[in-house]
This record gives C-alpha cells, sequence and structure tokens, in this order.
C-alpha cells in the first residue's frame, strides 16, 4: 500500500501548506484566490465523480450548483435560517433533480446525458430567472446579519471561509480517495471503460450512474452554497449558467480526467490564470484577457491532451528511463 | 382563437425553423461523424455573418450575391480549424476535443469582439431587407422566406451528397466504424477534414441567409448554438433527416408555445420538448 502512503503524506502536505500560506501571506487577493482555488477544486472534484470515474459527461452542472446557492440564500434572506441547514436542504433537492434526470437518461450511451443535463440547467435557469420569491433576473443579496459560524457570515477578513472551504475539501478528496478503492469505484471505472463488460459481470451499470450522479449533485449543491454565501449575491445568470458548467469542466479535462489529482491541478492553472489575466488586462473591457485564455485553453489541449495528469506522468516516465 | 394568428404563428416556425435545421445539419454532421461536441459552432456562425455584413458595408455587396463567397470562407475556416486545433487532439478522450472547441470559441469571439466592437449591427438596405408578402391577411417576410426556402434547398443538397455521392458514402462508412472503414482504403483523415469544412459550410450558408434579418454581434452564435445541440440531440446524432426535422418541430414550439405561454418561456418549452421526446424515445425522434 505504498500508493495509499504517498497520497496521505502529498495530501497532508498540501492541507498544510493551504492552511499556513494565507496566515504567511496577509494578502487578502491571495487569500480570495486561494477560496476561488479550492472551491472550484472541491466543485471539480465533485463532477469528476460522474464524468471523470463513472465517465458520464455531464454540461449542466450548473443546475446542481445553483440549486445549492439558492437553497441556502433564499431561506437565509427571507427567514434568516441558518445556511447550514440550507446547505443541506440544497443538497437533498439536488439529489432529487438528479434522480428526475438520470432514470430516464441513465438507460442510454453517448451524449444524451450531457445534452439532457445541459437542457434540465437551461430550464431551471428561466424557471429561476421568472420566479418572484427568489427576485427573478435581479437575484439575491445576502442580508447583513450578526457575523459567525451561525450565519456563515464574516466580515473583518476572509480567513474563516477559506478554512471551511479547506475542510469541504479536505472531505471531498479523502471520500474520493476513499472511493476509487471500494467496490463502487471499481464499478464506476468498469462502466466508463466497458459497459457490456460491466453489465456482463454482473454490475448494475444504470443503479451505479445513477449513485454517480446523486453523490456528485450533492457535493455540488454544497460548493454552491458555499460560493454564494461567500460572494453574498447570486443571480440566474452567473450561478446558473453555462459558463459555470462548462467552467467545472473545463478545470477538469484539464487537470485529468478520472484522475483523483486532476481537479486540483486543473484549477491550480485556471483559477489564477482567469484572475491574473482579468486582473492585468480586462480592465480594457475589450476581452483581451478572454481572447488570451481562450488561445491558451486550446494550445495546452493540442499540446498535452491528457492533461496535466498526463504531462506530469510523462516526466515522470522520462526520469524512469534515465 | 383566430384562425389567421395561428397560421401566422405556423409560419413564422415553418420559416425560422428552417434555418435552425440547416444550422444544426452542419453540427450533427461533424458529431456524428467524428463524435466531436463542435462548442465553436456558433461563433461559425457569427464569423459569417459579421462576414457578410462587413462585405455589404465596406464593398456594397449585397448579402444575397455574398452569399457563395461566405459559404467558402466557412469551409475554408472548417478545415482550418480541423488541422491546427482538432487533428492534434483526435484519439484522446473525446472531452479535450471539446475543450479545445470551447477555447477556440471564447477565442474567436472575443477576437471579433477586439475589433470590432460589441456593438448590434443590420443591414437594412440590401435587396431584400423590409420587403414583405402579404396574402389572406398573413404576412411573410421576404428576408425571411428567401432565407427559408434557400436553407431547404442547401439542406436538400447537403442530404443528396452525403446519401448518394462517393464521398458520402465514404463518409458514412467513417461514422460508422473508423477503423473498418481506414482497413477499406479510405483515407479517414481527409474525411474528418472534409466533413468539418462541409458542417462549417452549412452553417456559413445559414448565417449569410440570416443576416438578412437578424441583427449582428459578437454573441449572436451563442443562443443558436445552445438551440441546435438540443436539435441534433432531438433529432438523433448524426441524422440529418432527423436534425431537419427536429430544427422544423423547434422552430414550431418556439412561435406557438411562446406566443401562448409567454415568450420568456419559449426555450424553456423546447428544453422540455426535448426531454419529454428523451424520455418516450432514448434516442431521438429518428435515432436508430
Amino acid at each position: 500500500m505504498q500508493n495509499d502512503k504517498n497520497f496521505y503524506i502529498i495530501f497532508s502536505i498540501i492541507l498544510i501548506f493551504m492552511a499556513v500560506a494565507p496566515l504567511v501571506i496577509q494578502n487578502t487577493h491571495f487569500q480570495h484566490l486561494l477560496i476561488m482555488l479550492l472551491l472550484f477544486a472541491t466543485l471539480s472534484q465533485a463532477w469528476n465523480l460522474i464524468g471523470g470515474y463513472a465517465g458520464q459527461v455531464s454540461f449542466g452542472h450548473a443546475v446542481f450548483f445553483g440549486i445549492g446557492s439558492y437553497a441556502a440564500m433564499a431561506p437565509l434572506t427571507h427567514w434568516g435560517l441558518t445556511p447550514w441547514v440550507g446547505m443541506l436542504i440544497g443538497g437533498v433537492v439536488a439529489i432529487i433533480v438528479a434522480l428526475i434526470i438520470g432514470v430516464p437518461v441513465f438507460r442510454l450511451k453517448g451524449h444524451y446525458f450531457a445534452i439532457s443535463t445541459f437542457a434540465v440547467a437551461e430550464v431551471v435557469r428561466e424557471l429561476f430567472t421568472n420566479w418572484e420569491w427568489v427576485d427573478g433576473p435581479i437575484g439575491l443579496d445576502a442580508p447583513v446579519l450578526e457575523q459567525g459560524f451561525y450565519n456563515l457570515m464574516f466580515y473583518k477578513n476572509k480567513l474563516p471561509y477559506l478554512y471551511i472551504v479547506l475542510v469541504f475539501f479536505f472531505i471531498m478528496m479523502l471520500l474520493t480517495f476513499r472511493m476509487e478503492r471500494t467496490r463502487m469505484g471499481y464499478y464506476f471505472r468498469a462502466i466508463k471503460q466497458r459497459p457490456e463488460a460491466a453489465q456482463a459481470m454482473g454490475v448494475h451499470i444504470s443503479k451505479y450512474k445513477q449513485y454517480a450522479l446523486m453523490m456528485s449533485a450533492f457535493f455540488t449543491a454544497i460548493c454552491g452554497a458555499l460560493y454564494g454565501l461567500y460572494i453574498l449575491h447570486i443571480e440566474p445568470a452567473t450561478v446558473l449558467s453555462l459558463d459555470i458548467s462548462i467552467k467545472i469542466v473545463l478545470i477538469t479535462a484539464l487537470g485529468g480526467t478520472g484522475a483523483l489529482w486532476g481537479p486540483l491541478l486543473g484549477s491550480i492553472i485556471l483559477i489564477p490564470l482567469q484572475e491574473y489575466s482579468r486582473i492585468w488586462l480586462g480592465g480594457t473591457g475589450k476581452g483581451i484577457d478572454l481572447i488570451l485564455l481562450g488561445a491558451l485553453i486550446v494550445l495546452i489541449c493540442i499540446y498535452e491532451p491528457r492533461g496535466i495528469v498526463g504531462l506530469l506522468k510523462r516526466f515522470n516516465f522520462q526520469k524512469g528511463k534515465n | 382563437m383566430d384562425v389567421t394568428i395561428f397560421l401566422q404563428l405556423v409560419i413564422s416556425g415553418l420559416l425560422i425553423g428552417f434555418v435552425f435545421s440547416l444550422i444544426a445539419v452542419g453540427l450533427t454532421l461533424i458529431w456524428g461523424v467524428m463524435d466531436i461536441l463542435n462548442f465553436a459552432h456558433g461563433d461559425f456562425l457569427m464569423l459569417a455573418m459579421f462576414s457578410a455584413f462587413l462585405m455589404f458595408a465596406n464593398l456594397g455587396v449585397d448579402p444575397v450575391f455574398s452569399l457563395p463567397v461566405i459559404v467558402g470562407l466557412l469551409f475554408f475556416v472548417g478545415l482550418l480549424t480541423f488541422r491546427l486545433v482538432i487533428k492534434p487532439v483526435l484519439g484522446y478522450h473525446a472531452l479535450i476535443a471539446l475543450l479545445a472547441t470551447f477555447g477556440l470559441s471564447i477565442f474567436i469571439r472575443n477576437v471579433v469582439l477586439f475589433f470590432l466592437g460589441p456593438d448590434f449591427r443590420v443591414i437594412n438596405q440590401s435587396v431584400l431587407a423590409g420587403k414583405r408578402i402579404s396574402f389572406l391577411g398573413l404576412h411573410l417576410s421576404l428576408p425571411q422566406l428567401v432565407s427559408a426556402i434557400g436553407c431547404v434547398l442547401i439542406t436538400y443538397v447537403v442530404y443528396l451528397f452525403i446519401s448518394k455521392s462517393k464521398f458520402g458514402r465514404a463518409l458514412r462508412a467513417t461514422a460508422l466504424d473508423k477503423d473498418t472503414a481506414l482497413l477499406m482504403g479510405i483515407n479517414t483523415n481527409r474525411v474528418f477534414a472534409l466533413t468539418f469544412g462541409l458542417g462549417a459550410a452549412c452553417v456559413g450558408a445559414a448565417g449569410g441567409f440570416l443576416v438578412n434579418f437578424y441583427y449582428v454581434f459578437p454573441e449572436v452564435g451563442l443562443n443558436f448554438a445552445i438551440l441546435s445541440f438540443v436539435i441534433v440531440a432531438l433529432g438523433g446524432f448524426g441524422n440529418i433527416g432527423g436534425a431537419f426535422l427536429a430544427g422544423i418541430l423547434v422552430g414550431l414550439v418556439e412561435n406557438i408555445g411562446g406566443f401562448f405561454v409567454g415568450p420568456e418561456f419559449k426555450y424553456t418549452l423546447v428544453f422540455i420538448l426535448y426531454l419529454i421526446v428523451i424520455s418516450l424515445r432514448p434516442k431521438g425522434l429518428f435515432g436508430w
């Protein structure tokens, strides 16, 4: 179990670094960057469960993300309900939506699932845009409440947010790591590689795809809730948009789909790239930052089609040869 | 319910539906043959529309006459995209190809934004613009009518080409089984390249028609692309006839449903239609 030991060592080092770095570098923007990075790493890991391990690509994870953020934010604004309960409600609703999507389409192969999640996300976005209770297209602003853990509001600095996100990142990574080694983890990969063979071996394909989607939906919703509570403003055009869905896919694919470290590596590359290109070049309003981003995505794909995990493997391989 | 209004709705739905069809046919060709979802499809549409607009604004060439040039141009854009972006990632995870086209989409859209700005532009002095035909209390805008007829004709030509010509047979063989096609002596890479070009040319033709009655701006392709994804899945992947009929269906649902339920829900209805169809016929209306 050398591999397991390596994982725990690397994982601990990363966690300690993430926890200590913001204490050393007292730069608010650095902390913000770290929060976004960890949040999107967690989010992409959640997508990775269904998209990477089980191989069912979804272009509509914004639907779970948006449901999570609305479930935490709307009861908080209207009734002052603690967002922790809202987060759970969001998770449960996301699971129900996952069931509604999964039951009809998991019988199918190929892109039907991808387009279905995408269609559901568009439907839900338009419903929220026209829903009075959540202020339609304007979206919800978090109310100003007493700060603290109960309301999940911190005004003085960003550190508490960072540690909360770090805890969720820790849970998500550990869960994925353990899942890889359980029977279910093997089932997922079998379904991805050879569905017919998996079925012949007695794996209930649609049931396990459904499990993967439900887990993925639950954690995506929780990340959505955290995002809303951190940004303090949510609206259908951001939390339910195709942009969010694609960004999640982008990060995972950049890092390496179905790889444990893929999501973290992908967000380490993409999030700072996006943030800094926006800061340095975004002010012109002419989209130079996005031109650069698009070109870089294309170049990364062409240069290393296996994702950054593939790149690392290549270096490892070369080292092994010498 | 007034019959004239209903007829008018049906006709408007049909007219825009034919344009959707042609866009979706371009997408379904690429998707069916290469199993690649081309996210830059909408941006190809935008490029076609902008080229038509620029030719009109700078050279005074009417969009009706610039159409062949635009189709050729987009064919070339498709070939170029295949060579530079798609070919290096063929054979890897399908997501990477998708990602590459997504990056390309962001790139194209923002380059156009950078050089031409975000303004909405419209061609209002062309041969067709603003003219309409009225009969029996129904109004048909001439540019839309011409576009619809043109789109149907081109879709039919593409269909004939795919089902009758030698290249079409090679294309279908490659779509069914790439390795076997290769063994039979078909140059699959060439088929891929030409398919990409053909798909882009289809969307180029649609853009060339669309510019006659639709405004142009850098993000114009987005909505059409999203709709055409749904149309392709609705008709069954890689199925040209399916994409054609599904496009008409979506046009009708958008217009008639939008009128009765409210225009803010017109896309919602299209997506709900898709979800209903997919639960009844899991491989799309005409999928096999």
